[in-house]
């Protein structure tokens, strides 16, 4: 056994609905030997007030995540593509509020 | 004994039983081998203290003297306390504290099975409402009995050590005096000692699971019933009383 290994366990990522119908949103992350002890460990740390009816837990390493070097290709390109956005629709007034 | 101080009595045995374990669990409060653990012993914690709570508040109304909650959990005396000498033994290392919590677990979620169907409203009221939060409980510590047990050498070696010393203090929770058999027959309590080959299967489910061994029935101690107790609860009533009976009129 590593020290790694034994001083500190995995990492989980949490996500908690908190309603039913909504999305499940990421609330924070805690260390648990494995998925099971960090389902109870997210329910004892995340839902003590009533914040939850579900919960998903997912390791941090199982998480892919671009990278900040990424952000030039990834996301500049669509900042001069206005068209994509649909802002030039002329809404009928019957339409009321989308 | 008339039925009106038996049933102060078992309610006192009830309530007595979850607040000196709760005050037990909140001594891990910031001491506990990891954050998230830290929580979960405390919220384990609290959860038993809100049952103590509308025991003891039952009991204060049924005995007719004017002793509401805080006086029952504040101003009394170890030979007036009916909690089971399990539930008192010291925290020890985090394996003690788990098999202490287990063993109870899984009979507290047997005795109020039963008494959600208490011929007495609101004690089945209450027993209902606390059986979600003990059947989180058991969870929980039969997770980590299972977890210790089939861990490393030192975690198995360390759970079989707490599971033996403790299993003396066991024998106690089955146990059915006159106080007992009177609330059974009433329809208001419950049989502790049919209890026992349910728990058992539990119990030895989990054990197995663990790869730990069932020590062999031995010693065993008792007396909570009347009041004797380990001298272990003077210290833990010591603690727990100091600030009322110092400022008895202390307001929160």
């Amino acid at each position: 056994m590593n020290i790694e290994t034994k001083s500190e366990l995995p990492l989980y990522e949490v996500f908690i609905r908190s309603k039913n119908g909504l999305d499940h949103k990421h609330v924070g992350s805690l260390h648990a030997s494995d998925a099971e002890m960090a389902l109870t460990n997210a329910r004892d740390v995340y839902t003590r007030r009533g914040e939850g009816v579900s919960i998903w837990v997912v390791k941090s390493t199982d998480i892919v995540a671009s990278s900040p070097e990424d952000r030039g290709s990834f996301y500049e390109p669509s900042d001069d593509k206005l068209y994509r956005h649909p802002t030039f629709f002329e809404l009928p007034d019957e339409v009321g509020h989308l | 004994m008339t039925d009106k101080d038996m049933r102060f009595d078992y309610l006192l045995r009830l309530g007595d039983n979850s607040l000196i374990l709760g005050q037990r669990l909140a001594e891990w409060c910031g001491h506990a081998p990891m954050l998230e653990e830290d929580l979960a012993l405390t919220n384990i914690g609290l959860d038993l203290l809100g049952q103590a709570r509308m025991f003891l508040s039952y009991a204060g109304e049924v005995e007719g003297k004017g002793r509401d909650e805080d006086r029952l959990a504040y101003f009394r005396d170890t030979k007036d306390w009916r909690n089971l000498l399990l539930l008192e033994q010291p925290n020890g290392d985090f394996a003690k504290t788990m098999a202490r919590q287990f063993f109870f677990d899984a009979f507290q979620y047997l005795q109020f099975e039963g008494l959600a169907k208490s011929s007495d409203d609101r004690l089945a009221g209450i027993a209902a409402k606390s059986l979600k939060e003990i059947t989180y409980h058991r969870r929980h510590s039969a997770d980590w009995i299972i977890r210790l047990g089939d861990g490393t050498d030192e975690s198995h070696e360390r759970i079989q050590g707490a599971i033996d010393d403790l299993w003396g203090y066991l024998p106690e929770m089955f146990d059915m005096d006159a106080v007992d058999d009177a609330m059974l027959a009433d329809g208001f309590g419950v049989d502790v000692a049919a209890l026992r080959p349910v728990w058992d299967d539990y119990v030895n489910g989990v054990l197995a699971e663990a790869t730990l061994i069932r020590p062999a029935d031995s010693w065993s101690v008792r007396g909570s019933r009347e009041g004797k107790h380990s001298e272990h609860l003077g210290y833990l009533l010591a603690e727990m009383q100091f600030l009322p009976r110092a400022y008895p009129d202390a307001k929160w």
